[in-house]
């Protein structure tokens, strides 16, 4: 075992963090502000990455297809948003569940019912191909392009959160929603724009990934569910718990599945050791999640209070 | 009619058309339609147990997949072993005693509801939904790429277990074994119900602030409806497992939580038959509209969706009226 194979395997790591974190941030607005849970979030990533595929594969340019998939998706939540889930808001928990849950059935036989059953292939654009050195190790230029993307995103999501007038309103919706209603702020609008905001962030994050994996219906959920458990690490509302969350859950989650069979593997025989290893590691971020459940029963950084 | 006679009419309506259909089937010669009836029960008692946790205790549980899973690896491995004449571990042989299996199931899947229970219960609202969900993860992962009882490919199960008596390779003797158990557990659930811990469990969904300020502890009495709860979804894995005669990881994806959770909200929350109703429309919607389109999940999604948007208190709810559970 190589330092540079454990470089690989961090960058790696880091990589799918920072994507997990383009999911996570809007799940998390919508949950701070809206206090919505929405499971068809992993839909509007599969929108955005069906949406880029066949875009460029219409127009054989990349970013052509990663504009539309992000438009996409984030008209897709937009409609959403004002069809159905605005109705949601005042529902408790299993009301919300549901009704996303049965989006999740609906969008995913859409898309079936639109591109058919075989899976699209996105390919990665021509400018990225290839691997780039790193000292030590020679790392895929694309995954660097993608934590270039995600660190990028997260700052401008900062940006637009602390410093611009619209995310004064997050935040004040974030806090007291009747009070903003008050002062004028048009409440409805804002939930739409926060939804297709988050909305954009997840189609972004499919069309990105896109081309590192197979486009395919239900390619949303295991993005949903790793997301869901980002966010409650994190502590439900906050994005700063989002980006710590999704890095650790991408570290841990990379990091184990490739170190556990390892260090089994000095002391059961090999075969045993990749079964034992393999479990293990892929149940590795949900025991996080129910520690830090356990321990801290808000999440690593509460979001209120 | 005032709506609990016209539900307790339902009720009865319900229990006998699930009984005379099949029967039906029988004298018709059509083992598809008793298997299907088998199907609804089966799926109806696992929701029986979710209804516990969800409709009388509020407590919105999205993973329990696991107990019907763990109940379903309990038959699947207790017949593997019986089968291939080996000990499951230090010299304890398999069986193939529906009986004992079902014991087993609902013993395991108890102690798992109790720690998972325990666990959970420190939270509240989305992250109990949350915490829930990650255990049965776990369960599904673990399953997953455990190499032992078959990992990612599943556990055939050769032979269906037995129970003594009935022949269980028939399936009008297996239906009535599965319609049996349904019976029972529903006058479980109805016993539940009308006692005192029953009365306990719902004050505290409805309050768990007034509850505790009457003396009763909303932490004891809500890990033993889970407990409770947990047993009877595991016992239901355990029959789901002989009637598909197969065991895979698939059993405690999330999505077979959500199924058992959507189940319930069909046929209408906390209602005795609403678990029963449920899973008559989820499986009969499967069966007629996946032989008309193969996009019925469309359908059901919006079926579903129109459900929660409009008709909050499910089949029953809409047919019976809103009950003094609601």
């Amino acid at each position: 075992m190589s330092l540079a194979l454990v470089l690989e395997q961090l960058l790696n790591g880091v990589q799918f963090g920072l994507m997990l974190f383009l999911m996570s941030a809007g799940l998390t607005l919508v949950f701070g502000v809206m206090g919505l849970i929405n499971l068809a979030h992993g839909s509007l990533y599969m929108i955005g990455a069906f949406l880029c595929a066949a875009v460029a594969g219409a127009t054989g340019s990349f970013w052509i297809g990663l504009v539309a998939g992000l438009a996409a998706a984030a008209a897709a939540g937009a409609l959403i948003e004002i069809i159905v889930i605005r109705r949601l808001y005042d529902r408790d928990h299993l009301d919300q569940v549901l009704a996303t849950f049965a989006l999740i059935l609906i969008l995913s036989e859409g898309v079936r019912m639109i591109f058919g059953p075989f899976p699209l292939y996105l390919n990665v654009p021509d400018a990225l191909r290839g691997t780039v050195s790193l000292g030590i190790v020679d790392y895929s230029l694309y995954r660097l392009a993608l934590i270039g993307f995600g660190v990028a995103v997260a700052v401008g999501l900062w940006v637009l959160i602390a410093k611009t007038r619209l995310g004064i309103r997050i935040r004040a919706g974030e806090s007291d929603r009747e009070m903003i209603a008050a002062l004028g702020v048009n409440i409805r609008a804002l939930y739409t724009i926060v939804f297709a905001l988050g909305a954009a962030l997840a189609g972004l994050a499919g069309a990105l990934v896109g081309a590192i994996q197979s486009v395919q219906v239900g390619m949303g959920e295991p993005v949903l569910i790793l997301a869901f458990v980002v966010i409650v690490i994190g502590g439900i509302g906050s994005i700063k718990g989002a980006m710590v969350g999704a890095l650790l859950v991408g570290v841990i989650d990379t990091m184990g599945r490739f170190l556990l069979p390892r260090i089994f593997a000095t002391f059961l025989d090999t075969s045993q050791a990749m079964g034992v290893g393999a479990a293990l590691a892929s149940m590795l971020i949900y025991l996080l999640m129910a520690l830090v459940l356990i321990f801290r029963p808000k999440g690593l950084f509460p979001a209120h209070g | 009619m005032d709506s609990a006679r016209k539900e307790w009419l339902l009720n009865a309506v319900m229990a006998g058309a699930l009984f005379a259909v099949p029967l039906w089937a029988l004298m018709a010669n059509e083992p598809f339609i008793i298997t299907l009836a088998t199907r609804i029960a089966i799926l109806a008692i696992a929701a029986v147990g979710l209804n516990i946790a969800l409709g009388l205790g509020g407590m919105v549980s999205f993973g329990h997949a696991l107990y019907l899973g763990l109940g379903g690896y309990v038959a699947g491995i207790a017949a593997h072993h019986a089968f291939n004449g080996t000990p499951v571990f230090a010299g304890l042989p398999g069986t193939n005693q529906m009986l004992i299996i079902w014991g087993v199931a609902m013993v395991v899947s108890g102690a798992l509801a109790a720690i998972v229970g325990a666990l959970s219960l420190r939270t509240s609202g989305i992250f109990f939904i949350m915490i829930t969900l990650a255990f049965a993860q776990m369960g599904f992962f673990f399953t997953l790429s455990w190499p032992a009882y078959g990992g990612e490919d599943g556990l055939p199960i050769f032979v269906r277990n037995q129970f003594p008596g009935l022949n269980t390779a028939r399936p009008w003797h297996l239906f009535v074994i599965a319609y049996g158990v349904l019976i029972l557990a529903l006058a479980a659930f109805a016993l539940l119900r009308a006692a005192r811990f029953g009365a306990a469990l719902m004050a505290i969904r409805q309050n768990p602030d007034r509850a505790a300020a009457i003396g009763i502890s909303p932490f004891g009495i809500r890990l033993v409806a889970f407990i409770l709860s947990g047993m009877i979804t595991g016992l239901a894995g355990a029959m789901m497992a002989d009637l598909t005669r197969f065991v895979s990881p698939a059993m405690m994806a999330w999505t077979m939580s959500g199924e058992l959770i959507v189940i319930i909200i069909l046929g209408g929350v906390g209602r005795l038959f609403g678990p029963v109703a449920g899973a008559a429309i989820l499986v009969g919607f499967e069966v007629f509209f996946g032989g008309l389109t193969e996009h019925w999940k469309l359908w059901l999604g919006l079926v579903l969706l129109g459900v929660v948007l409009f008709a909050r208190g499910g089949l029953i709810g809409l047919i019976a009226g809103r009950g003094q559970h609601g």
